[in-house]
């Protein structure tokens, strides 16, 4: 063999130097992949921050529900063998309202308590107004006693000094596990303050804590600790089954009876996972419940109904722009080329103006004492009395948002046609067709990718559109966009937003995959 | 002045004129009749007006004055799907959304043609091109030559009596287009169709044509056969036109019915045939093609005149020497020989003495 190249008989293309033909042909190429690297890294850098990453947080939003968990941990862990039992069930044991009362002593200090109110009110009503009412009474919940009765038994123990020091015990997380969990929060609580931990006295939740472990805690598992401040400890573990109690429970409920209703705590346990489908689910009008998953109530049910005008209106809005928008970009393609720039320019000249300018001038033409009613009652077509409807309805949202979008079908149609050459109809006629035969048959088919190309770009910025709908929809011809602009910035219901957005996106996806199946994507073709 | 002579050609153009603004005509006063089974080509530089007369024949473009017969019937008025003439275009024009077979079918589909009979003549169209396998192609799939092939047997299918061919072969290389210049040739002649065919290329309209009408500035120059536009060309366009050629300025000395003597700019006297100059003292453009000049002094009529050369270049190309020579003055002057065992090579700076037959050099209009 003379080549350069050989190949063995069983195994791969052998460059003259025997390195593999696969591996050389690599180190030949990555400096030019490199080199091609560095080029796109700005733009790589630019899709991924401004594009991909939004993107990626809005699908993250709306199913992230960390913030039960995060505010209410303990009563979490303490909730899972409390069963809602279809609203039959009683209101949970006090160890629940005991873990909520350090939950809440914690939250009230980093006012989360509120920002959870506002989720779980979405959920179910009241939940707001109810943990900022339970908020502002922590206070006077009672619990002072177990402070007053410990510094009696000893003084010690309004000491700071001293309960950092058995708090930094080691073995004292065993003994007292509920004391040592609210000392966690009570350390970030002072750090909150900025005051020092060893000068500060603990709070009434930590003596409550305390209480609640010496009373519960067996002997044994206290007398097991024999760290520093040992005998402090033993001496309070004997002395607590003497101690004048308040009931966290009774309290709670004093507070607000509803805390006795199964159905708040059906709604912290429903939402206690860190991960929800409770948006998605309100975005097609379903809701989770402590019961499971429900109808929406039928006054209440909004976004299938949104979801398929957008569809339906979308689609309208694309048909009326291919009809009105091929003809124009017939004529165009067919003229000379001076005539048809002059020509383009008038149809790109709405993209020089102002959106809201456009849309206002459409609401002054459409209006009841607009310029198209004052025509029609003027040539008697209309009375005076009975004047169209034309702005604040569908057919507002339509016409408007078919003279907006029409460029973006013509521009395609265009420059596909502009491609079309003249000699394929003059075949056709040569051939014998006649006219119609000869575009339905011949130029037609061809100008499908242009087609093809303007509706997608026309159906998917018109389901995603905004401030058009908002302007000249009035109420029945607003899109799902300005449901989700709500949400965004008055409801302040962002995981629902972003459900809403992520549920636009899949059926964009899904359509564009339907159109690859019947059309083909590579039949689409801006020119 | 409409004619009603029956046995007038197949095809004719009657006083047509044409003008796109109604200020120039593109196609002034065209006369011209074709013979049924002929073969015709319309040659020309581009601007020419031959492709506006092939796009009125067709029907896409409209005669502003004058009348277009085929088969004695004026078809001015009749939409170009109504004229049944077949046609050929530059790019092909293969519809790109259908296969070849459906390519094929179309003009027999617009025809209401029944499904059995279209398959037959689709096929027998196909094989006619041999091109039988490839009905199932997309013309992307086909290369240029096979395109080609697929266009004219479109055109052909429907048994159109005329086929019209603007520039076919033009998108070729050469090797192919001339193996499909002498196919097409003979499908025509097999079919016995009349064929107007458009190019620039005159090699391509020597080859396959009856009759060759050379267009220059709207008007037909030349209306001839191959051979006799080439040896006798009528005027000095033509003459540069057609062929390589070589051109020398002068004045008529003295002149005969058949001959004439040239003085040539530098006072050198030649033998020529007079074509169109028509009184001594005209100034004349004399034209010789390169291979009919003579440096064997031996093969020379005795009294022939001489023109003293000097070899400025010599070119081997194969089958012929091309030598290039400064004659009278002008060092352009290309003699092409025959690279035969005796033929001499000329060596660059050699002076040497050249003549030719009288009835080669054409003394033309200047």
């Amino acid at each position: 063999m003379t080549d350069a190249t050989h190949t063995p008989s069983d195994g791969p293309m052998l460059t003259a130097d025997g390195i593999p033909l696969k591996k050389s042909l690599q180190i030949a190429l990555r400096r030019q992949k490199l080199r091609a690297l560095v080029l796109i890294a700005p733009l790589l850098l630019f899709v991924l921050i401004s594009f991909i990453a939004p993107i990626a947080d809005m699908l993250f939003r709306s199913v992230e529900n960390d913030i039960v968990s995060q505010t209410l941990p303990r009563t979490v862990i303490a909730l899972q063998d409390w069963d809602y039992d279809d609203g039959k069930a009683a209101a949970p044991e006090k160890e629940v309202f005991a873990a909520l009362y350090v939950d809440l002593s914690e939250a009230e200090e980093f006012k989360t308590h509120t920002r959870l109110g506002s989720r779980l009110n979405y959920e179910t009503t009241g939940m707001s107004s109810l943990l900022r009412k339970t908020g502002r009474g922590l206070r006077r919940m009672g619990t002072s006693i177990y402070t007053e009765q410990f510094e009696a038994l000893d003084p010690k123990w309004v000491e700071p000094a001293v309960w950092v020091v058995l708090m930094e015990q080691p073995g004292v997380a065993t003994a007292l596990p509920e004391t040592a969990s609210a000392w966690d929060s009570w350390k970030r609580i002072v750090a909150n303050k900025g005051d020092l931990l060893a000068e500060e006295q603990p709070d009434d939740f930590i003596y409550t804590t305390l209480y609640r472990d010496l009373a519960n805690q067996p002997a044994t598992a206290i007398a097991a600790y024999t760290g520093a401040e040992a005998g402090l400890l033993m001496a309070a573990d004997s002395a607590v089954d003497g101690f004048e109690t308040v009931s966290l429970k009774d309290q709670f409920i004093k507070m607000d009876e509803d805390w006795a209703s199964p159905q708040v705590w059906g709604t912290v346990k429903a939402f206690s996972s860190p991960y929800t489908a409770g948006y998605f689910l309100a975005s097609v009008d379903l809701k989770q419940t402590p019961a499971g998953i429900e109808q929406q109530p039928e006054n209440q049910k909004v976004y299938m109904l949104l979801f398929g005008r957008t569809m339906f209106m979308s689609v309208v809005i694309m048909g009326s722009c291919i009809l009105l928008g091929y003809p124009i970009a017939y004529l165009l393609s067919n003229l000379p080329l001076r005539t048809s720039n002059l020509l383009l320019i008038l149809v790109l000249l709405p993209f020089w103006t102002s959106l809201l300018v456009r849309t206002s001038a459409w609401k002054v033409l459409l209006q009841q004492q607009g310029v198209i009613n004052d025509i029609l009652v003027w040539l008697g077509l209309v009375s005076d009395g009975d004047r169209l409807v034309m702005i604040n309805n569908q057919f507002g949202t339509i016409v408007a948002m078919t003279h907006i979008l029409l460029p973006f079908m013509i521009l395609p149609l265009y420059s596909v046609m502009k491609t079309i050459p003249q000699t394929y109809v003059r075949a056709a006629k040569s051939l014998g067709a006649t006219d119609w035969t000869a575009f339905w048959r011949v130029y037609f088919p061809q100008s499908v990718p242009g087609i093809g190309a303007g509706s997608i770009l026309v159906f998917i910025l018109s389901i995603g559109y905004y401030i058009t709908p908002e302007l000249v929809g009035g109420t029945t011809g607003t899109f799902i966009s300005n449901r989700i602009a709500y949400h965004i910035s008055s409801s302040l219901n962002w995981g629902l937003a972003a459900a809403l957005g992520t549920i636009l996106l899949a059926v964009v996806l899904l359509l564009y995959w339907v159109y690859d199946r019947i059309v083909g994507i590579d039949n689409v073709s801006l020119g | 002045m409409v004619s009603t002579n029956t046995d007038e050609g197949f095809v004719v153009f009657d006083g047509v004129q044409k003008s796109y603004d109604g200020e120039n005509l593109v196609v002034k006063d065209l006369n011209l009749s074709i013979a049924r089974g002929e073969f015709l080509t319309m040659l020309g530089p581009s601007g020419s007006g031959k492709t506006t007369c092939l796009m009125m024949l067709a029907g896409f473009e409209t005669a502003t004055n004058g009348a277009i017969r085929l088969d004695g019937k004026e078809i001015n008025n009749i939409p170009p799907h109504k004229r049944g003439i077949g046609m050929v275009f530059q790019n092909y024009a293969l519809f790109p959304h259908m296969t070849v077979a459906e390519n094929l079918s179309f003009p027999l589909e617009v025809r209401k043609m029944g499904k059995a009979e279209r398959e037959t003549k689709v096929q027998r169209a196909l094989d006619m091109v041999q091109m039988g396998d490839f009905g199932g192609r997309r013309p992307a799939q086909l290369s240029g030559g096979q395109q080609q092939r697929i266009a004219l047997a479109r055109a052909l299918v429907f048994e159109a009596e005329l086929v019209l061919m603007d520039e076919p072969l033009g998108a070729l290389d050469k090797q192919l287009r001339e193996h499909m210049q002498f196919e097409i040739k003979h499908i025509s002649d097999k079919l016995g169709i009349t064929v107007v065919y458009v190019t620039h290329d005159q090699t391509e309209a020597l080859t396959m044509s009856d009759r060759v009408a050379v267009f220059e500035d709207g008007r037909i120059q030349q209306l001839a056969p191959p051979d006799e536009l080439y040896e006798q060309p009528q005027n000095s366009f033509v003459a540069q036109f057609i062929g390589e050629n070589n051109t020398l300025m002068g004045k008529v000395e003295k002149m005969d019915k058949d001959s004439a003597v040239v003085r040539l700019d530098n006072g050198d006297l030649i033998d020529t045939v007079p074509v169109n100059v028509s009184n001594v003292g005209d100034r004349t453009l004399v034209s010789i093609r390169p291979e009919r000049v003579e440096f064997n002094r031996e093969r020379l009529l005795p009294d022939a005149h001489t023109l003293k050369a000097e070899v400025l270049e010599f070119i081997y190309m194969g089958d012929i020497y091309r030598t290039r020579l400064r004659v009278a003055g002008k060092d352009d002057f290309i003699v092409k020989t025959r690279n035969a065992p005796d033929q001499r090579r000329l060596k660059p700076g050699e002076m040497i003495e050249i003549g030719w037959r009288p009835q080669d050099c054409r003394a033309l209009d200047a």
